[in-house]
């Protein structure tokens, strides 16, 4: 139940940034200082004036603001308990304690949805959450009396707005504009966003009212969505992956600059002794004019031999399109595939090129499969000693994208020490925690004795690995 | 905690004020915008407003100052921009010529405290606008540009709003300016800078105000086509783009099209003119894909 802050509204606030600070939201005793003088200026009816302005005292960063917004909802929710429903949720019989009536809801549900009435979605979102908790649908019978038990996935599938599209669509699509046009097209996404927005809805309504029953700072612990750099990539599931990549390009650039300030501090070499002393030669041997060894600007050749197999593919998209990104610092990128065998899908990353679904043409075009489709890490290595060792040059650095599951093959060691000697420098980017190398059939540990291996589970971690390794 | 002084009033009464006066000036502002200039005016605190290009950073500087009849400021940054080209700098050769024409008639103490006076500084936007006693709106253009160091420059006029010239002493503003930063976020600011600002993130608008905004920036078009404009756009923006058009682009295209004398948004309107909204060949082909423009 609601209980109120035993220090009032600053109490409260503090909270608020101490929820915010254990999602890895940085906020400092200044920030909340600000927030609190920001609570004196705003007016406090105004809901999201507050938001607004509390975000732009305690944030630093956009990637921030998803997770400020659900947090905001838990902690200065728009209403309490079941509020003031203005929509009536159609009950079976028009008994007021009746179960929900599934299609007469659906219909409504239909209508808002066509008329891209937000305000009136979130109301039916509210009352949809409270009606079904309290007395169950048409469906499951009635369960008045009980324990009210809030859940959103029992809500979307009973309601299944995916389902409502084509009968959206129908009702808006202008009679003269044949299906399957542009405009259909547009029309069709528009009423889909529409749809996600009430998923989101229902979950966030779903998230207020558990956090009135369970306490807000367990739901704020478990439900609130993490920062995109913080995902990790083994556990990220498809809309995750995508929002990971539209990170890709501010991600390279804040990259390149910090190495072009790297680069600039780091632009006087050492003493060049040999230089120094034939220069003084010129003024009697007396070193007046030392000589400084330049540093060249090394852009090697890289050679990216990443996993494509399902398990880590979203990891290793990831860090190809990084890498892709960061191609000025390269003087050239070869990149090869494999799961069972390696192969070369260079031409697939060039410049220009469409890269979000590349991973689907990689898996369809190259030839990487010999028998069963799982990953054999030392048949790969193999093939590509066999077929392309020569790619690997004394100016070439060797990255190796992979968890390291070899599905108990042999993980082909001799070859692997091979390669690696070849090449100026050589890689493995593995997106498993640490403590779970070399368990089950994991070679991890094996293969760290031989290229030194660093744990990459999120996006900053990456960046941090990658920075470490670009040539300065 | 900076206090505005009390000789200086608040520029703007409530947020809703804010949002009534930069629309009068042809800015059209959300909530976010708007409570958060209203808050950067009240606390006497820098406004740091990141976001992605083509959304309207410089443009609520100047909105900010026509609709509070504040004089802009710029200080544009760019890569090696330094104290000189900041602050303020020495008039070289003025002082030269004061030194030269005083020689023989005064002594050494009266020269070098003549030469290192107001009269031959050369006053740079940060420290014109401090100096200013006017409303002043300070626009830090790009700031992810310029260098580190700069930033570190920025911290004292940013937090105290003064200026420290060795020769001559600290400067302390009489009247604090709006002072607004606009970052497109190719680098990540120092902690220190961000910390003594208030933050914005500037989004695309949403569908209603991009709505208004094509309206008010290109009158001419009709409110069915500018409708169907802003739904593409915003279908376009979903997809997985290099580069998602902004609200500029918006803009843009209703120009185009009014240039071109069309009059519906059908396939091959789309067709013939998307190249205004998406500026890479990989985005044009990816959009024709997935939207069926074939």
């Amino acid at each position: 139940m609601v209980v109120a802050a035993p220090h009032g509204l600053p109490g409260h606030l503090v909270d608020f940034v101490a929820a915010l600070r254990s999602h890895g939201v940085a906020v400092g005793p200044g920030e909340t200082i600000d927030a609190a003088t920001v609570l004196t200026a705003v007016d406090l009816l105004h809901r999201d004036q507050l938001r607004e302005g509390l975000a732009a005292a305690v944030l630093r960063r956009s990637g921030q603001r998803k997770v400020f917004d659900t947090l905001f909802d838990l902690y200065f929710p728009a209403a309490i308990g079941a509020g003031t429903a203005e929509v009536d949720v159609p009950r079976v019989g028009d008994d007021e304690d009746g179960a929900v009536d599934v299609e007469a809801l659906r219909d409504v549900l239909a209508d808002l949805l066509r008329d891209g009435d937000d305000a009136a979605l979130a109301e039916l979102a509210r009352a949809v959450v409270e009606a079904l908790a309290r007395t169950g649908s048409s469906g499951q019978g009635g369960r008045p009396g009980a324990q009210p038990s809030w859940s959103a996935y029992q809500a979307l599938r009973m309601l299944s707005p995916e389902t409502l599209l084509a009968r959206i669509l129908d009702a808006l699509r202008d009679p003269d504009v044949e299906p399957g046009s542009f405009a259909d097209e547009v029309l069709r996404r528009e009423i889909r966003d529409r749809i996600a927005r009430f998923r989101d809805m229902i979950t966030d309504e779903v998230r207020r009212r558990t956090a009135e029953t369970r306490g807000r700072e367990q739901v704020a612990r478990t439900a609130v969505p993490k920062q995109a750099e913080q995902v990790e990539f083994l556990s990220a599931y498809a809309g995750q992956l995508a929002e990971l990549r539209r990170t890709v390009h501010p991600l390279a650039r804040r990259l390149a600059a910090r190495l072009a300030v790297r680069r600039k501090h780091a632009k006087r070499g050492e003493l060049d002794m040999r230089r120094t002393l034939r220069r003084s030669m010129s003024t009697g041997g007396v070193p007046i004019r030392p000589a400084y060894r330049t540093r060249r600007p090394g852009r090697p050749d890289l050679v990216v031999l990443c996993d494509v197999s399902g398990s880590v593919a979203g990891f290793s998209h990831f860090t190809l399109l990084l890498v892709q990104a960061l191609r000025e610092q390269f003087s050239k990128v070869r990149v090869f595939a494999f799961v069972e065998r390696a192969d070369e899908v260079t031409h697939l990353f060039e410049p220009g090129a469409e890269l979000s679904g590349v991973m689907n043409r990689v898996l369809r075009e190259a030839s990487l499969v010999a028998f069963d489709g799982h990953s054999d890490y030392g048949g790969s290595f193999g093939s590509f000693a066999e077929y392309w060792s020569d790619a690997l040059t004394p100016r070439s650095s060797l990255l190796i994208l992979g968890d390291a599951r070899t599905n108990y093959r042999d993980p082909n060691l001799t070859v692997l020490r091979r390669l690696a000697g070849q090449a100026r420098h050589a890689h493995w980017l593995n997106p498993e925690p640490r403590r779970q190398w070399g368990t089950g059939d994991s070679a991890a540990l094996r293969y760290a004795d031989v290229v030194p291996m660093h744990e990459c589970r999120t996006a900053a971690q990456l960046a941090d690995v990658v920075e470490s390794l670009l040539p300065i | 905690m900076p206090d505005v002084s009390p000789l200086q009033s608040p520029a703007f009464g409530s947020v809703a004020d804010v949002t009534e006066r930069l629309a009068a000036v042809g800015y059209l502002a959300s909530t976010a915008v708007a409570t958060t200039v209203f808050l950067a005016d009240r606390l006497g605190k820098p406004l740091l407003v990141e976001g992605p290009a083509g959304v309207g950073k410089t443009e609520l500087a100047k909105a900010v100052a026509e609709s509070t009849k504040a004089e802009l400021v710029r200080l544009q940054c760019y890569e090696g921009i330094d104290e000189a080209r900041a602050l303020y700098e020495w008039n070289h050769a003025k002082q030269l010529l004061r030194i030269t024409a005083g020689q023989g008639n005064e002594d050494w103490d009266r020269t070098r405290d003549d030469v290192f006076s107001e009269e031959f500084l050369l006053p740079r936007p940060l420290l014109t606008a401090i100096r200013r006693p006017d409303p002043t709106v300070l626009l830090v253009d790009e700031i992810d540009k310029a260098d580190v160091e700069v930033e570190g420059l920025l911290l004292e006029v940013l937090s105290d709003y003064q200026v420290t010239v060795p020769e001559m002493g600290t400067i302390t503003a009489t009247r604090k300016p709006f002072a607004l930063l606009t970052s497109n976020s190719t680098r990540e600011l120092s902690e220190a800078l961000k910390r003594r600002c208030l933050f914005l993130h500037l989004d695309f608008p949403d569908a209603d105000l991009e709505r208004r905004i094509v309206a008010s920036r290109v009158p001419e078009l009709t409110e069915a086509l500018t409708d169907a404009l802003v739904r593409t756009v915003r279908v376009l923006r979903g997809l997985e783009l290099r580069k998602a058009p902004s609200v500029a682009e918006t803009i843009d295209w209703g120009r185009t099209l009014l240039a071109l004398g069309m009059d519906t948004l059908d396939d091959d309107a789309v067709r013939a003119t998307l190249g205004v909204v998406l500026k890479h060949q990989s985005d044009q082909v990816k959009a024709a894909a997935e939207l069926r423009l074939n």
